[in-house]
């Protein structure tokens, strides 16, 4: 495939914006014709035949969903596979995997954008997007797990009729406030982020209806120089915001298990361990969106190789911290002496999911080692392979943390197996088509690319800022 | 499938034991050899198929409204619906709205009577407890005891009086009976062609009631027919004595005891008692000893300190070699004591019966043999022989007459005639009041159909079973709750039933159907019973008029004094001997390959329980094993028959076959399969359907208890077994602390030594709680814990505990507040098995509490782990922290919210659970709360003793003390200073309140071995074999 | 061109800050409805099958409550009074009146009179009147002024927090024994002093174990 990038940029330079570096976009753009390019996707340009599929699929999917949860509420949580001893399975299993994928939107646009890493740019819009989406799945698990999901109300602290409040000790009420914050603030500064576009959609949008709807949404933008102005400080605020949930909102859920006394829970190593592996689990979602996205919309000279090499990079090294992780989980059960540490430890090895464990080190430790090599990391298909592995590794980590550990705890006499009914997977598969339905909605209708923040990265906006400046 | 299967788990499980860390190491057997066959059965046995029933059940709509109603309540726009306030019109006496009262009656066990108290709300059963003014209760149940009120309710119970299910007014009936007697009485008037076939029967007014009937009608023959029939028992003591007489034993004077395959500890009529004079004994001096030769491993079994599996042939030469040693019998059938013992594995003298003799021999006077009923009756014989030998008679164990009216002696001789009758069509009229024979008559009688030929046939039952559908007539019983009778125990000692509610159906007693046949037909059950009592009462009653003896006998659940006195009757040892010289037994011809031993089910008995949901999901004592019966089989067995737990099998035995699930279990004796009848009804009721097979289909008259000559096949089919319990290993934790009594005497502080030593009260971040004026705590003493179940069932019938169904055990679903842990530990072939009740341990630092984001668990002020239903969300969180898993979580919306009658047995004290909550043992709080309120309106403390718990007060070995450990006086203070004490997984810092007496064993230290602590990692000893 | 019209930045700013106060109103208004009379039924008197008058029976004839309410010092339950017991009397008195009717046709058919309930608490609460009226709780309390209810309505909300109020403070409300039953009971001297006394006069637990979950749910 042609490549914007394959015009022999040395590998090693740092991406600055410097003018005419074609490493983050290929030459030869202008205002002008960048902003056609990227706006005409949400207004004129035909809809691939490709997305109709996807779309399409995403939407069945989402009715499985819709079904799956409907039976829940009717017949109890009984129709999944939860038991004695193991209390949590697929369902947490898959909020874990969910919430840690939003972390990748939430790093690139926050933490990105506070240390000026302009190549950010061309993925943050759609990485954002895949944040609210994912969180949005995410939400969907905790709400439904409960025995009467009418009544979750009750772990929102709120003057009743009952003089009761809940349990501020209990890691889940810490979760309601991390998740529905990181929920609020990812939301806020997506749609934040994206105003400027949604006045460029209004202003070019022919149809009459479209000009309404971006209109509204773009809340009388202007491009006032007070608007820039103030939209500079909003986003940064926003960013400074973000910034701490990157970490705290993985660290809290880690909570959920390192508060528990259940070994293969109860480990000091998780916050951070969960934070890297999040990171981790969110760029392999990024890749495995990105990569199509730029094929089938033609993006490749703004989703640059140097993107996607960048990408690889970062997941290498929180690969590797959760390598560590790893490690260090099994070193401690060894190095306590502490029999149920010992006995979860050769649990994973060597017990009836020993499986699972070997899979998911070989998913998540031995098979990103070959990102090391720059062809790998050059190789579109390999990436994409790469990305999509480590997305079955996460999920099969998170899978050996609940359930692995809760089947055979401190009681031989109580030791249970587990296995997902098929209402289990239904729910599952079906949040995957929720994320899809939404994505596909939001490449067809809204710019999945900031189109003013790439102009940023153009040279002319270079002279631009000298001349203003 | 079975071709390429590798050899089975058991093939390997002796190397892996050694191979493993070098501790004893095993999962559930197959796991052991990690085969693909364990890999797929992991897989079937945890199966997890879409729980597709159909659409929505009225059930599922009421839970969806539910659902939606609650949701409505998120708007606030939820209203209490109107409720209404039905008082009475005239109130009846002595009762106090929402306050229960206590009545005495009785339950029958295969006839004999236990006494009970019912606790009673406005008139509805609700709970039964021990009577301990009764003999054969001492104020201890067991399962059936408890178990047996909620087949009152059952809702599958026949409901009313049928003649070929045609509704039938009583009157009908009685003309019905009159018409045949007229016939017959045109035909000469002697009721030749009129036959009674009843179970076994104690009750001296039906007894009276028959012979008046059997003198007006001098051809009229009366059978019984009991599965579990006592006539080995019978014909034993016959044998010895020359006369039918019950033993009765007295284990709180016996300091050594053998078993020859005697469960006393496990079933029987005077189950309660047994298990609470052996437990007295164990407790007081120190410990006595028991050892166990059985086939079949059982409650009593486990119990042992020295247990042996042997076939049945070996057992009985056992007893000959040991009855010969001890001179039991003359020295000429020494050779053959002798020979027979060389039978006994090993051919040199086996040490193992030389050391019980000279066990038995040190403790003359204060030592007992005892034989289970399925042994033969020169078994029986020999047992008589050894305590007469050994100077036990009168000390240990004395001799009254059988309380059992019915031709006891020959149940399985007179049988057969019967049938003969009724198959050469000389009988015109069977009565078969109560009993199922056409299920549970041995298989080549063939009953069903001999009794095709008798022209009227009358069927007084609870249940419309499989001899109903045979009958003209079905007449619906009234059950043991519902009715006016008596009974006497297994010594006589006589209740009277009296009926704690109105028949919730149509039902009739025995009594008035009997009453059918004479000149008053209509009278009562009550006029029946208090007329044959009028006279004797005012004898027996200790002289006081009729009247009051009469109250103070219901009062009490007993009649004053009515216990027989003891016999004096001699064993003629020579004409013994002359007996059994060479008795005529098939035991003694070498069988060729299995035998198959039929033994009653643990909780189903003989089939008369099977459709009784509580029964049905009781965890088997050893297998743990629920809604099944199944072929148990010895691993090595397995092993050489490449078998394993849940493949089916076709047992043949003459000729007569069935399908049956196996099951492999250790210490089974090798050379003999074991299976439970009263499983596999045709027509057993709802509940009963679908669980199990009959094994009755292979029981024969020649083959009652075993049966030799089984073929055994393997098909390709499996059945999923549901079980509760999967892996049966202590993984070297210090769970079930057992050490010998001369090492405890030694050391008191090795129990301590056996497990971490656990962090200070102060160790904890969490601030101290706030202590109140009560400590509550309990404790359970593993020593005289006999894993009976007699407490689970207490304690589901006490806190409204919905019963589950077998496809939700199968899922790990099943909710009983108590369960028996069941852990083996030492070789495969003979296991030591040791039990341990693990319900809430009400932990002062519990881990659920932190975590449930509701507060819907928190701590009292006196320790309670307080768990709020109504507060639950269902987050299971607090069940994934609990180290213990004792809590219970409502999957689907268990309880039934719409069977009319099952509400009645509810305890109206207890909320009953909804969908979507956690549930678990609240330490009966609502029996804590009642005690208080008296206390408290009486400005007193709560006295020690004061408070039962449900499960304490069902235990038959007072095991389980309940009580305020703030107070050094208190009863269960007292029990936890002792140094046996120990908590579980105390080194997690939860500080439970309930702890553990560590198990003492008593071993033998001639036959080596036992001196090991189990519980820490030490090596098991294998067993004495 | 120009699709807005200036004036729709205010709305679209309105909308913004707006959104944020219809959500808090929303759950006022959920909150507000839940507490109502509506929903607790406080107040809200009850038609029962016999045209029973407390205000008549207790304020007028000045019937003690124990002479119908025969368990209350017993039982949990303070008891609907048997058909009997109206018998009692209107066997003799006004026998004839059509009110007492129903109450006769009880009593010659055997059926019981369908009282409607009025204080009905859920399901899950174990209340038990015998150690309240032990304990100085008086029947006023919680039942307001029976002898001036014609029809008897429910007198507090019957939300938990409302019997929280008393579990966490019962010196507010306890009363010395002889007065349980009075209706119109006006405490001699400080309410707070004498309560004091009492709550340690019997024996009455601290708030914490009062308070405990397991003290009214089983």
């Amino acid at each position: 495939m042609s490549d914007g990038s394959d015009k022999g940029k040395p590998e090693s330079s740092i991406p600055q914006p410097k003018p005419g570096d074609t490493g983050i976009l290929a030459p030869g753009y202008t205002f002008t014709t960048l902003t056609d390019k990227l706006a005409s996707i949400a207004l004129s340009r035909r809809t691939p035949f490709v997305w109709f599929v996807g779309a399409a699929v995403g939407f069945m999917l989402s009715m499985v969903l819709l079904g799956a949860l409907s039976y829940l509420v009717i017949r109890g949580i009984g129709i999944w596979g939860v038991n004695q001893p193991v209390g949590w399975g697929f369902e947490i299993v898959n909020f874990v995997w969910w919430i840690g994928i939003g972390h990748a939107g939430t790093l690139i646009s926050a933490i990105l954008l506070l240390l000026r890493q302009p190549w950010r740019n061309s993925i943050n819009r759609f990485a954002e997007a895949m944040t609210i989406f994912a969180v949005a799945c995410a939400g969907i698990y905790p709400a439904f797990h409960t025995g009467r999901p009418w009544l979750d109300y009750w772990l929102i602290p709120y003057p009743n009729a009952m003089n009761m409040w809940p349990n501020f000790r209990s890691p889940l009420i810490w979760d309601v406030f991390a998740v529905s914050t990181y929920a609020t603030v990812s939301l806020l500064f997506w749609y934040v982020g994206m105003i400027p576009d949604l006045a460029t959609l209004r202003d070019r949008a022919k149809k009459m209806w479209a000009k309404v709807v971006y209109g509204m949404l773009a809340l009388g933008w202007r491009g006032s120089a007070r608007h820039w102005q103030r939209y500079e400080t909003a986003s940064l605020l926003l960013a400074g915001l973000a910034t701490p949930l990157v970490v705290s909102v993985h660290t809290v859920v880690s909570f959920d298990f390192a508060a528990g006394i259940v070994p293969g829970w109860h480990a000091t190593i998780f916050p951070p361990y969960f934070v890297a592996g999040a990171v981790y689990a969110g760029f392999a979602m990024v890749l495995t969106l990105a990569i199509p996205l730029r094929k089938v919309y033609g993006l490749q000279d703004f989703i640059t190789m140097r993107h996607l090499d960048n990408m690889a990079k970062i997941m290498l090294a929180t690969g590797l911290i959760v390598g560590y992780g790893y490690c260090v989980e099994a070193f401690m059960a060894f190095y306590s002496g502490n029999t149920y540490e010992r006995f979860m430890m050769w649990n994973r090895m060597e017990g009836p999911y020993k499986h699972m464990y070997w899979a998911l080190l070989f998913c998540n430790i031995i098979a990103p080692q070959l990102l090391w090599f720059r062809k790998v990391r050059r190789s579109i298909p390999m990436l994409f392979v790469m990305a999509m592995i480590v997305n079955v590794g996460m999920w099969l980590e998170r899978y050996v943390i609940v359930v692995v550990s809760l089947h055979r705890d401190f009681l031989p006499s109580s030791w249970g197996m587990y296995h997902g009914t098929f209402f289990d997977k239904a729910t599952y598969i079906g949040t995957i088509g929720l994320f899809l339905a939404l994505m596909f909605l939001f490449i067809r209708l809204l710019p999945m690319v900031s189109i003013f923040e790439m102009r940023a990265i153009l040279p002319e906006a270079k002279v631009e800022e000298e001349e203003g400046a | 499938m079975s071709a390429e299967r590798k050899p089975p788990g058991v093939a390997v499980d002796a190397s892996k034991l050694e191979a493993l860390r070098g501790r004893e190491y095993w999962r559930s057997l197959e796991e052991l050899a990690r085969t693909e066959d364990f890999q797929e059965h992991l897989h079937r046995e945890f199966r997890v198929p879409v729980p597709m029933d159909g659409g929505l059940d009225r059930r599922e709509m009421l839970t969806l409204m539910g659902a939606s109603m609650a949701l409505a309540g998120l708007t606030g726009c939820v209203r209490q619906p109107e409720e209404r306030v039905f008082p009475y019109v005239r109130p009846p006496e002595e009762s106090v709205v929402g306050e229960p009262l206590y009545y005495a009656s009785a339950h029958l066990h295969g006839g004999y009577a236990r006494g009970i108290l019912v606790e009673s709300y406005e008139g509805r059963p609700t709970k039964i407890e021990g009577n301990d003014l009764h003999p054969s209760s001492k104020g201890g149940t067991d399962v059936f005891a408890q178990g047996f009120l909620l087949n009152m309710y059952d809702p599958d119970r026949s409901q009313t009086l049928t003649e070929r299910g045609e509704i039938r007014a009583w009157s009908s009936f009685i003309a019905a009976v009159k018409l045949a007697l007229e016939r017959d009485r045109s035909a000469g008037g002697r009721g030749a062609g009129l036959r009674f076939l009843t179970g076994t029967v104690t009750s001296p007014t039906l007894l009276q009631q028959l012979q008046d009937i059997l003198a007006a009608h001098p051809d009229a023959k009366w059978t019984s027919w009991e599965p579990v029939g006592r006539e080995n028992a019978m014909e034993g003591a016959r044998l010895a004595f020359g006369e039918p007489v019950e033993a009765r034993y007295r284990f709180d004077a016996a300091d050594v005891v053998l078993s020859l395959e005697s469960d006393f500890l496990g079933t029987g009529p005077d189950m309660p008692r047994l298990v609470r004079d052996f437990a007295a004994r164990r407790r007081g001096k120190g410990s006595n000893r028991l050892y166990v030769v059985e086939s079949t491993p059982s409650p009593t079994g486990a119990k042992a300190d020295h247990r042996r599996p042997m076939a049945p042939r070996e057992i009985e030469a056992f007893a000959r070699a040991v009855a010969t040693q001890l001179g039991a019998l003359p020295s000429g059938v020494s050779g053959v004591g002798a020979s027979a013992a060389g039978a006994a594995p090993g051919n040199a003298p086996d040490p193992f019966a030389a050391a019980v003799v000279e066990d038995l021999k040190a403790h003359r006077g204060a030592s007992l043999v005892i034989a289970g009923e399925s042994q033969p009756a020169h078994v029986h014989a020999l047992a008589h022989a050894m305590n007469e030998a050994l100077g036990n008679a009168g000390k240990t164990v004395d001799y009254t007459e059988p309380s059992a009216g019915a031709p006891l002696t020959s149940q399985s001789a007179t049988l057969p005639e019967l049938v003969a009758d009724m198959a050469a069509g000389k009988v015109g009229f069977l009565v078969i009041v109560g009993g199922n024979p056409v299920f549970d008559a041995p298989a080549d009688l063939e009953f069903g159909k001999a009794m095709d030929k008798v022209d009227l046939r009358v069927h007084l039952g609870l249940y419309e079973d499989e001899t109903s559908r045979l009958c003209h007539w079905h007449v619906a019983q009234a059950h043991e709750l519902e009715s006016w009778s008596d009974a006497r125990s297994m010594h006589g000692a006589v209740t009277i039933l009296q009926p704690l509610i109105a028949p919730l159906y149509d039902g009739r007693t025995a009594h008035e159907v009997l009453a059918a046949f004479t000149e008053q037909p209509d009278k009562t059950a009550h006029d029946i019973v208090k007329d044959y009592w009028k006279s004797r009462l005012a004898t027996t009653g200790g002289g006081a008029d009729l009247d009051t003896a009469w109250r103070t006998a219901l009062h009490d659940g007993i009649v004053k004094d009515s216990e027989f006195k003891a016999k004096d009757v001699r064993v003629d040892s020579s004409a013994l001997e002359a007996k059994i010289q060479n008795p005529k037994s098939k035991t003694e011809a070498e069988p060729a390959g299995l035998t198959l031993l039929f033994r009653p089910d643990p909780t189903v008995w003989d089939g008369r329980y099977a459709n009784n949901g509580w029964l049905q999901e009781l965890p088997k004592p050893l297998t743990k094993l629920t809604w099944d019966n199944a072929a148990m089989v010895a691993p090595s067995t397995a092993q050489r028959l490449g078998l394993q737990t849940e493949d089916v099998v076709e047992l043949t035995l003459d000729g007569r076959k069935v399908l049956a699930p196996v099951w492999v279990l250790p210490g089974q004796s090798e050379s003999c399969v074991t299976v439970h009848f009263g499983n596999g009804r045709a027509r057993g009721g709802r509940v009963a359907s679908g669980a199990g097979f009959d094994a009755y289909a292979l029981r024969t008259t020649g083959a009652l208890w075993s049966g030799a000559g089984l073929q055994l096949s393997k098909t390709l089919r499996r059945r999923t077994l549901a079980t509760t319990q999967h892996h049966h290993s202590m993984e070297g934790r210090g769970l079930i602390r057992s050490v010998t009594a001369d090492q405890y005497a030694a050391d008191p502080r090795i129990v301590a030594k056996l497990g971490e030593e656990p962090p200070g009260p102060t160790d904890t971040l969490y601030p101290k709680l706030p202590t109140g004026s009560y400590a509550w705590g309990l404790s359970i003493d593993l020593s005289t814990c006999v894993g009976c179940n007699a407490c689970v069932i207490a304690c589901q019938a006490e806190n409204n505990i919905p019963v589950v169904g077998k496809d939700q055990v199968t899922r790990g679903r099943h909710m009983q507040w108590i369960r028996i842990d069941r852990y083996y530990t030492g070789g495969l072939e003979a296991p030591d098995t040791l039990f341990q009740p693990v319900t809430c341990m009400h932990c002062e630092d519990a881990p659920c509490e932190t975590v449930c984001p509701v507060a819907a668990t928190s701590h009292s002020a006196e320790g309670l782990n307080q768990m709020v239903y109504n507060r639950c969300v269902g987050t299971r969180y607090c069940s994934n922290n609990c180290p213990y898993k004792v809590r219970r979580f409502n999957f689907y919306l268990y309880s039934d919210y719409t069977t009319e009658v099952l509400k009645m047995v509810r305890n109206p004290e207890v909320t009953v659970r909804s969908r979507g909550v956690m549930e678990k043992c609240s330490y009966c709080v609502q029996r804590i709360n009642h005690a208080r309120y008296a206390a408290e309106k009486e400005n007193r403390p709560i006295r020690d003793g004061e408070i039962v718990t449900a499960c304490q007060q069902a235990c038959p070995a007072q095991a389980i003390v309940f009580g305020n450990v703030s107070d050094p006086d208190s009863a269960v203070s007292k029990v936890k200073s002792e140094m046996r004490t120990y908590g579980l997984l105390t080194e997690l810092g939860t500080r439970p309140r309930t702890t553990y007496l560590a198990h003492l064993s008593n071993p033998n230290p001639k036959l080596g071995g036992a001196a090991r602590p189990a519980g820490e990692g030490e090596h098991g000893h294998k067993d004495d074999v | 061109m120009q699709i807005f019209h200036r004036s729709t930045n205010t709305i679209s700013r309105v909308s913004v800050f707006g959104a944020v106060f219809f959500v808090a109103f929303l759950g006022w208004l959920m909150d507000a409805v839940n507490r109502s009379p509506y929903v607790t039924q406080q107040h809200v008197a009850r038609v029962q099958p016999v045209q029973f008058s407390h205000a008549h029976h207790v304020g007028g004839m000045g019937l003690d409550c124990r002479y119908c309410h025969t368990t209350v010092e017993r039982s949990a339950f303070a008891n609907i009074p048997p058909t009997k017991t109206c018998m009692n009397c209107h066997s003799q008195i006004w026998n004839q009146s059509p009110e007492i009717a129903p109450v006769q046709e009880s009593f010659r058919t055997d059926k019981s009179i369908e009282w409607v309930k009025v204080y009905d608490l859920p399901d899950y609460v174990y209340f038990n009147h015998s150690i309240h009226v032990a304990k100085g709780v008086g029947c006023e309390t919680c039942h307001g002024r029976i002898d001036k209810m014609p029809l008897v309505a429910q007198h507090p909300t019957l939300e938990m927090s409302w019997c929280l109020d008393c579990h966490r403070a019962p010196e507010k409300h306890l009363r010395p024994r002889d007065q349980i039953f009075t209706m119109g009971y006006v405490p001699a001297g400080d309410q707070e002093v004498i309560g004091e006394r009492l709550k340690a006069q019997y024996h009455i637990r601290p708030s914490n174990e009062l308070t405990e979950c397991w003290t009214c749910h089983r």
